[in-house]
């Protein structure tokens, strides 16, 4: 090919190289490419395979995102104790260190896989796809992926699952929704735990918790829950078993279902780009 | 501090597209990044030259373009601006608003150079 003349310029691909073409030259000739990608789209592809591996085993996958300490294992502990004998439930726990988290949950009788990330603040989709490998998914009806306990990263990573689920326990405060609104706003669901303590820490106000939520225009459910006195584990249960009833259905029409994150900015730039080179011969690229 | 695995990301796309063009090295790389993403534009900048350090992109020129986050509120019919923790309509203050800017995190395009040797292939 030549890129001096221009003989290499095709009515095949001339298009690429005119103004506002994918391969459009700038200024001082130099060769441009349009990509419009997320940055991330290595790690969402991983993803998209997990996501196959999961639908195709029937498996509904649920990412457990907060902060360090919010109650998240022992959340997994209580529903194990009440769903555990009617449901195939396997965890996949991630931390920077130790295999604390996979031992409570095996001391209950369910399969963990502990992902030790070192120094890495969340889970990706490639860590997950090497704790599948370790895992009979055709043995499982519900996984729960439990993040690092990190408000801030997670929030980025698809891993394949079909639910993220954010908790917000009582003694981190009511207003963690308005300091890190892009975790909440990646959750399906917002779970308030360790309710049992609102007694002691008045300045937690649920329905200023989840006014906060409601201001990220986020209408997600948000239920609330002591994994300790049991209180709200009643409803956090029929939500679980509404959602494995809809997992089963979109494994029988065929569709899959990806979680609240990163919800459409890549598809809406597509369509603005594809709007914006409304011209027939621009169609078959976008 | 996430943006150096995001920025490694990166550096790996645009290390896919230099080889699919058959160019020699990369000028500039354009992104878009809206606050809604939860990626710090100045620490991605902080993490480029770590993240890039021996590929092809090594010389090249991160350039950010910083997204305003803005909603549009079906009520109203109209778009307007919003803060990351108040997503609701700026003219009713209802909350039930779509995010039409804001939540990019976009690798927009690549500028590369062709490299000599393989332009004929």
């Amino acid at each position: 090919m030549c890129d001096t003349c221009g003989c290499n310029v095709t009515t095949g691909n001339r298009h690429l190289l005119s103004p506002g073409g994918r391969l459009e030259k700038t200024a001082d000739g130099q060769l441009s490419v349009k990509v419009l990608q997320s940055l991330l789209s290595e790690n969402d592809h991983q993803a998209a395979h997990n996501r196959e591996h999961f639908d195709r085993h029937g498996v509904l996958a649920i990412n457990l995102m907060s902060s360090p300490g919010a109650g998240k294992t022992s959340l997994l502990e209580a529903t194990i104790d009440a769903l555990g004998k009617n449901l195939r439930i396997a965890v996949i726990e991630g931390d920077l260190e130790t295999e604390n988290d996979a031992e409570r949950i095996r001391a209950k009788g369910v399969d963990a896989v502990q992902i030790t990330t070192g120094s890495a603040c969340h889970l990706d989709a490639h860590m997950v796809h090497d704790a599948l490998h370790k895992m009979d998914l055709d043995a499982i009806d519900l996984l729960f992926i439990e993040n690092v306990g990190n408000l801030v990263c997670p929030a980025s990573f698809d891993l394949g699952q079909q639910l993220n689920i954010t908790l917000l326990s009582v003694p981190e405060g009511d207003d963690k929704p308005a300091k890190y609104p892009v975790i909440f706003r990646a959750a399906d669901m917002v779970l308030i735990t360790k309710t049992d303590l609102l007694p002691y820490l008045k300045d937690f106000k649920l329905d200023r918790a989840e006014q906060y939520i409601r201001e990220l225009a986020s209408d997600v459910p948000v239920l609330s829950v002591s994994a300790d006195s049991g209180e709200g584990l009643e409803a956090w249960l029929v939500w679980l078993n509404g959602e494995i009833g809809k997992q089963q259905q979109r494994i029988i029409s065929g569709h899959s279902r990806r979680p609240a994150i990163q919800p459409d900015g890549l598809q809406r730039h597509k369509l603005e780009e594809h709007q914006h080179n409304q011209t027939p011969q621009h169609h078959h690229e976008s | 501090m996430h943006e150096l695995s995001v920025c490694q990301a990166l550096v790996s796309q645009v290390e896919t597209l230099v080889r699919q063009n058959h160019a020699a090295s990369v000028h500039r790389i354009k992104l878009k990044i809206g606050p809604l993403s939860g990626i710090e534009p100045a620490l991605l900048l902080q993490a480029f030259p770590i993240a890039s350090a021996g590929s092809v992109a090594h010389d090249a020129r991160l350039e950010i373009k910083e997204q305003d986050v803005r909603v549009y509120c079906d009520e109203c019919n109209r778009e307007s601006d919003a803060k990351v923790n108040q997503l609701t309509c700026g003219y009713c203050g209802d909350w039930r608003t779509r995010i039409v800017s804001g939540d990019e995190m976009l690798l927009v395009s690549v500028e590369m150079n062709k490299s000599e040797e393989l332009s004929h292939v």
